[in-house]
C-alpha cells in the first residue's frame, strides 16, 4: 500500500503524535514527553480558570452529539455534594475505532485529561466505562492507573492540591445501548442498560442520582493539549464552530482503512481519497456514512464538503463519532440498508415502542424487498415508519436507524425500485 | 435462545427464588474474594454486577443457575435480578457455551470486506473439527476494529484481516491454546496515519497465548502488553 501524497490533511497532529513510540503506555515514556505537565499547570490554577480554558477552546464532544464540553462542565451544580465524572469508552458505533487506538497506545493521556476535567468539575469519583470487548485496552488502562496512583496523579490530595479523585476502570459486557449516556449510567449502576427519561439530565441527576459529567474518550484525551496550548490557541485550529483536530476512523471500501487525525474543516475528499486511498481501483464511491452507521448517508456528489460538525449538519447528516464508512459501487444499497437495520433491531433495548417495533418492521419490510414480495408503495410505508420513530423515544437509538435508512430510501429510491422489480420477476419466474 | 417463560413455559406456581443463604450455598473462595473486591470499588455494591457475572462466567463457562446463585449469594441480591442483567448483555452467556469464544464481526464495515463468508467458514470448520462444542463461534456486532476488517475476537484477542483461508490455522491455534495468529494481531499494528509518527518505530509485539475465554476478568488474562501488570 502506497503512502498518501505529502501535505495531504495538514501536518498538525495532537492526539496521534508519535503514538507508536515503544513504551508510550508507561508513565516513564509519557512523562519524558512532557506528560502530566498539563495536570501540574491545571492544579496550579483554580478550577474556574481551568473551566474558562475549556470553554475558550470551544471543544465539542467527540462521542457523537458534539455538545460543547466546557458548557457541559459548567452545567454541573456548584457546592459540596458527591459529583461524578464518567468517561464513555463504550465505543460501539459501527465504524468507530479511534478511542481504541488512543486508549491502547496512550492511556496516560486519557487519565491526565480525566483528572484535569474532574478538577474543573469538582468531581471526586470517576469511572471509565469501557466496552467489554476491549479487553486489551482495559488491561492497559488498569496498568496505567496503577502507575498513576503510585505517582500521586490519582488518589487523595493530588500533587498537594487538595483535589481528590478515585478512578475505576469498569468493563461493560457487550451492549451498544450502553454508549448512550443514560443507558451507560444504568449499566454502571449494575442494571440492564435501559436509557432514562430526560430531563433530569445527568449534569443534575446522573450516576447514583448525583450530578455527573459524561465525556467521550477522545474529548477527555484532548484536555491536556488544551491546557498546554491555552484554550484560545486551541480554538484557532479547525473552523469557527468546529475547533481543533479530530481523529477520524475511515473504513469500508478504502485502500488504507485506519485512524487519521485532521483539523476539522478538512475536505472530506481529502480524507477519503488523500489519506485513506479511496476505493479500490476501477471502483467509485457510491455512498458514505460521515459519522458512523447512525448518520444519514451522503453521496459521491457530496465528497467535497468540509468535514466539520456544521457542514455535515447542513448537508442533512452528522459528524457523529467521526467514523467514515465508504461503500463503493459494487455493493447493492439494499444490502447496506439491511445490515444497518438488523444491527439496530438487535441492539434496541425494547423499552420504547417506536424503536422496538420500528426497527423490527423495517427489517421485515427490507426482507420483503429482497425476496420480491414488496411493491414500490412499501418504500413509502417504510419511509413513514422512519418518520414515526424519530423524536418519539427516550433515546436516539431508533433515530439512529431511521435517519440512515430514510436517507437511503430518499437518495437511492430508483435502485430500491429496480430491486423490487427484479426480485418480483425472479419470484414469478420461479 | 429465548429467555425462560418466552417460548417455553415457565413454572409460575413456584415462588421466586430468594437471596441464597450463605450457610447452604458454597461459593469458591477465589470467586468470592474477587466479587467482594469489586463491590468494595463502588459506592453502591450493585455496580459490581457486571464484573461479578463476568468472573462467575469465567469460572463456570456460562451464567449457569449455579453461577448465578453464587454471585447472588455474595452480592446479596436475588437470582432473578442477576438473570435480568445477564440476559441483556451479549457477552454474558445464558446457555451452555464452549470454553473458547470466537466473535466474528459481521457489522457493516467488516461485511463490506467479506465478513459474512468468514463467519460461515469459521462456524462450519469449528463444528466439523475435534472439540467443536468447546468453541463458541458467534456473529458479533461491530467490535471496533474496522481497520483490520474482516476481523474476529478470539478469546478477547483481536485478529485480522482474515479470509476463509486463515480459518484452519486460527482453529488450530485456539485448540492448541497458544498465541492466536501472531502475525495478524491488532496489538501489533501501527497507526494508519503516516503523519502521526515523526520517525520509524518497530512493530509492537503480539500478545501471548489466549486466555480461558469468556468476558474480561483480571485473573483471566496474563499481562497483555509488555509491562502490564495486575490490577491490584
Amino acid at each position: 500500500m502506497a503512502a498518501p501524497p505529502a501535505g495531504v490533511g495538514g501536518n498538525l497532529i495532537l492526539l496521534l503524535a508519535d503514538i507508536d513510540e515503544p513504551g508510550l503506555f508507561t508513565r516513564e515514556v509519557y512523562e519524558r514527553r512532557g506528560g502530566y505537565e498539563s495536570l501540574r499547570k491545571a492544579l496550579a490554577s483554580t478550577p474556574e480558570e481551568v473551566l474558562a480554558q475549556l470553554e475558550a477552546s470551544n471543544l465539542r464532544g467527540r462521542g457523537g452529539a458534539g455538545f460543547a464540553m466546557g458548557k457541559k462542565v459548567s452545567f454541573l451544580p456548584k457546592g459540596s455534594m458527591d459529583k461524578y465524572l464518567v468517561c464513555n469508552a463504550d465505543e460501539s458505533e459501527p465504524g468507530t475505532f479511534k478511542d481504541r487506538e488512543l486508549m491502547q497506545k496512550n492511556p496516560h493521556m486519557l487519565l491526565e485529561g480525566i483528572v484535569i476535567a474532574s478538577y474543573a468539575a469538582g468531581a471526586e469519583r470517576a469511572f471509565i466505562y469501557i466496552r467489554g470487548e476491549y479487553a486489551l485496552q482495559a488491561d492497559v488502562l488498569d496498568a496505567a492507573l496503577v502507575e498513576a496512583r503510585a505517582a500521586g496523579y490519582v488518589g487523595a490530595d493530588i500533587l498537594g492540591s487538595g483535589h481528590t479523585l478515585s478512578l475505576i476502570v469498569h468493563r461493560g459486557a457487550g451492549a451498544y445501548i450502553c454508549g448512550e449516556e443514560t443507558g451507560l449510567l444504568d449499566s454502571l449502576e449494575g442494571k440492564r442498560g435501559n436509557p432514562r427519561l430526560k430531563p433530569p439530565f445527568p449534569a443534575n441527576q446522573g450516576l447514583y442520582q448525583g450530578p455527573t459529567l459524561i465525556n467521550n474518550v477522545e474529548t477527555l484525551a484532548t484536555v491536556p493539549a488544551i491546557i498546554r496550548m491555552g484554550g484560545e490557541e486551541y480554538a484557532r485550529l479547525g473552523v469557527e464552530t468546529s475547533t481543533g483536530t479530530k481523529v477520524v476512523s475511515v473504513s469500508g471500501h478504502v485502500q488504507r482503512p485506519g485512524n487519521y487525525e485532521v483539523e476539522l474543516g478538512t475536505s472530506s475528499r481529502e480524507i477519503i481519497y488523500g489519506l485513506a486511498g479511496g476505493p479500490p481501483p476501477e471502483r467509485e464511491v457510491k455512498c458514505w456514512f460521515p459519522g458512523g452507521s447512525s448518520s444519514p448517508v451522503l453521496t459521491a456528489a457530496e465528497l467535497d464538503l468540509p468535514y466539520d460538525f456544521d457542514s455535515m449538519a447542513k448537508a442533512g447528516s452528522m459528524l457523529g463519532s467521526g467514523a467514515i464508512i465508504v461503500v463503493d459501487d459494487s455493493t447493492p444499497i439494499l444490502d447496506v440498508a439491511l445490515k444497518v437495520a438488523k444491527f439496530y433491531r438487535h441492539e434496541s433495548c425494547g423499552k420504547c415502542t417506536p424503536c422496538r417495533e420500528g426497527t423490527n418492521w423495517t427489517v421485515e419490510m427490507l426482507e420483503r424487498v429482497e425476496c420480491g414480495e414488496a411493491t414500490p408503495m412499501d418504500l413509502d410505508i417504510m419511509a413513514s415508519v422512519q418518520e414515526h420513530i424519530i423524536g418519539n423515544c427516550l433515546c436516539v437509538l431508533g433515530d439512529a436507524m431511521a435517519m440512515p435508512i430514510g436517507s437511503m430510501i430518499a437518495k437511492f429510491r430508483t435502485e430500491f425500485e429496480q430491486h423490487i422489480e427484479q426480485a418480483r420477476a425472479r419470484r414469478e419466474a420461479a | 435462545m429465548s429467555p425462560r417463560g418466552w417460548d417455553a413455559p415457565s413454572d409460575l406456581e413456584k415462588p421466586p427464588a430468594e437471596i441464597p443463604d450463605p450457610a447452604t450455598t458454597p461459593v469458591p473462595e477465589q470467586l468470592r474474594r474477587e466479587i467482594e473486591a469489586h463491590m468494595a470499588d463502588y459506592p453502591d455494591r450493585h455496580s459490581a454486577t457486571l464484573p461479578a457475572l463476568a468472573a462467575a462466567q469465567l469460572l463456570h463457562g456460562w451464567c449457569s443457575p449455579e453461577a448465578i446463585e453464587q454471585v447472588a449469594c455474595v452480592m446479596r441480591v436475588t437470582p432473578a435480578y442477576l438473570e435480568s442483567v445477564a440476559s441483556f448483555y451479549d457477552m454474558l452467556e445464558t446457555s451452555p457455551a464452549g470454553r473458547h469464544s470466537i466473535y466474528v464481526c459481521t457489522n457493516i464495515s467488516c461485511s463490506l470486506r467479506g465478513a459474512d463468508a468468514l463467519f460461515e467458514a469459521t462456524r462450519a470448520a469449528a463444528a466439523d473439527g475435534v472439540g467443536g462444542d468447546q468453541i463458541n463461534v458467534r456473529a458479533f456486532e461491530c467490535l471496533g476494529a474496522c481497520d483490520i476488517a474482516p476481523m474476529a475476537s478470539v478469546d478477547g484477542v483481536y485478529v485480522g484481516p482474515l479470509g476463509p483461508e486463515d480459518v484452519p490455522r486460527l482453529l488450530q491455534d485456539v485448540r492448541a491454546g497458544g498465541t492466536v495468529l501472531p502475525h495478524k494481531q491488532l496489538a501489533r499494528l501501527r497507526v494508519a496515519d503516516p503523519r502521526a509518527n515523526s520517525r520509524e518505530f518497530p512493530e509492537h509485539p503480539p500478545l501471548p497465548g489466549a486466555g480461558a475465554g469468556a468476558p474480561t476478568s483480571e485473573q483471566s488474562r496474563r499481562p497483555s502488553a509488555p509491562g502490564v501488570g495486575d490490577r491490584r
